[in-house]
């Protein structure tokens, strides 16, 4: 019998084919433990057919799109389950979208999009996975997107 | 092929055959820059011309350039009288000389100013050089002068020697001359090297160019030398400054190493890397290089502003 090692939850959002190692980030991203008082469960290299992975189970949680995009910006293999009274009502992987506006911060300080100007951050997605973007302003590529998310 | 109203902030906006279209056009336009002939063909049309940073050449040219096609400039070449010292946004800046003119040319110490200003502005919008990120004039104008002497860009080696770290204007030739076909050599100091990203986007296009340190093993093969100056400027540190300023300097000597029919360019202005015995000999190309900003601007300004073709 297989071992269970993370329990089913009754409602909520669990996040699985995390890319090992990555679910500390994806808890940064959502701003956990900050942003919820409810439950949250961690798998950490877990295996699965398709090598190790991570798993990351949020009670009583939807997430926005935005999260969503963040998401796909470290774990573009990541796909997200809405769960409600114990059923996956809603299954979808993570799409980065071609373009990203104001997620993520230029890594370069003389980049336009750092001063004071009625601007938000974009960058083009040139890559989506690996994810690799370009400041559509600047024209830089982060190396460390996942340190440079808002 | 139409321009009109189009923005020129980076050279990586347009194709291979946008970029011969804008050559050819501004090889017509030699007479005219010359004073040779004269046109009006931009006659009541004004050109506001922001200069957040020192330019000689740029913002001259520019309005040479605005004045041999009839037209009229405005704007300035020093910030410190202007709103901008009072708190004013760039985006600001740009609603209000959007208002006062047809077309704005702007040079500015931001990376991502000109596409900021484009975002704000109606008119079309030119990059005379935003921080260390893009100078698509100045790429063009270099494509023009290689075009102009060597007859094509394809299979000759050009050799970008100095600052390939900080120059803007290495940056974008690099890619330029990737997407024609050229074989390109990077000579620089180690701390002063070619980004990664640049070398990868000329792999992109096909082109694996060689990297050395050592400018006489460069120098035998080349057909285009394209020399820049170590920017103070743009050094954090005077240290790392006075550690690698004159590494290279180009002088006859080094000259009689290379190809008979070698071409010496740089976007001036120099210091120290160029001799000035260089002047008088058949290489020395920069200031012929610095003329040629004047027919490309010229052609430039015509395109975006509509002007009837001469």
């Amino acid at each position: 019998m297989k071992e269970l090692k993370v329990t089913p939850i009754k409602s909520g959002t669990v996040i699985d084919h995390i890319t090992a190692g990555s679910a500390v980030k994806v808890l940064h991203i959502l701003k956990i433990p900050e942003s919820t008082s409810s439950v949250v469960s961690v798998a950490i290299n877990v295996n699965s057919k398709i090598g190790k992975k991570d798993i990351v189970k949020i009670e009583n949680r939807e997430l926005d799109p935005k999260e969503v995009d963040k998401i796909a910006l470290i774990a573009p293999k990541a796909t997200i389950n809405i769960i409600r009274d114990f059923e996956v009502v809603k299954k979808q992987k993570v799409q980065l979208p071609d373009q990203i506006v104001g997620l993520v911060k230029c890594s370069n300080p003389t980049c336009v999009s750092n001063a004071r100007e009625p601007v938000e951050s974009r960058f083009h997605v040139i890559s989506k996975d690996p994810p690799r973007i370009r400041c559509y302003y600047c024209e830089r590529e982060p190396e460390d997107i996942a340190e440079r998310i808002i | 092929m139409n321009f009109k109203g189009r923005d020129i902030i980076s050279i990586k906006d347009f194709s291979k055959e946008e970029i011969n279209y804008i050559l050819n056009y501004a090889k017509g336009m030699i007479p005219y820059a010359k004073g040779e002939k004269h046109t009006n063909i931009l006659k009541e049309k004004i050109l506001s011309s922001l200069f957040f940073e020192p330019s000689t050449r740029t913002r001259l040219s520019f309005e040479s350039a605005m004045h041999r096609l009839g037209g009229t400039v405005i704007g300035f070449a020093d910030p410190s009288g202007t709103s901008q010292k009072k708190g004013e946004s760039l985006a600001d800046t740009i609603r209000m000389a959007d208002s006062y003119s047809d077309a704005i040319v702007i040079r500015h110490p931001q990376e991502g100013a000109s596409r900021l200003a484009a975002e704000f502005a109606e008119s079309p919008v030119l990059n005379a050089g935003d921080g260390v990120g893009q100078h698509p004039t100045q790429c063009l104008l270099d494509l023009f002068t290689i075009v102009t002497e060597k007859k094509k860009i394809k299979g000759n080696n050009v050799v970008l020697l100095g600052d390939l770290k900080y120059g803007r204007t290495v940056h974008s030739l690099a890619y330029a001359l990737s997407l024609f076909g050229a074989e390109l050599t990077f000579v620089s100091p180690e701390t002063l090297k070619m980004p990664k990203e640049v070398i990868n986007e000329c792999k992109e296009l096909g082109v694996e160019p060689t990297s050395t340190t050592i400018l006489e093993k460069a120098i035998k093969d080349a057909d285009v030398l394209y020399v820049t100056r170590i920017q103070k400027e743009r050094f954090p540190d005077a240290e790392e400054y006075n550690r690698v300023v004159g590494t290279y300097r180009v002088d006859s000597i080094l000259l009689k190493q290379a190809k008979e029919d070698i071409i010496v360019m740089h976007p001036l202005p120099r210091i120290v890397e160029i001799d000035p015995e260089v002047d008088k000999t058949k290489h020395a190309l920069y200031f012929k290089q610095a003329f040629n900003g004047v027919p490309t601007r010229m052609a430039l300004l015509s395109l975006i502003l509509g002007g009837k073709k001469l």
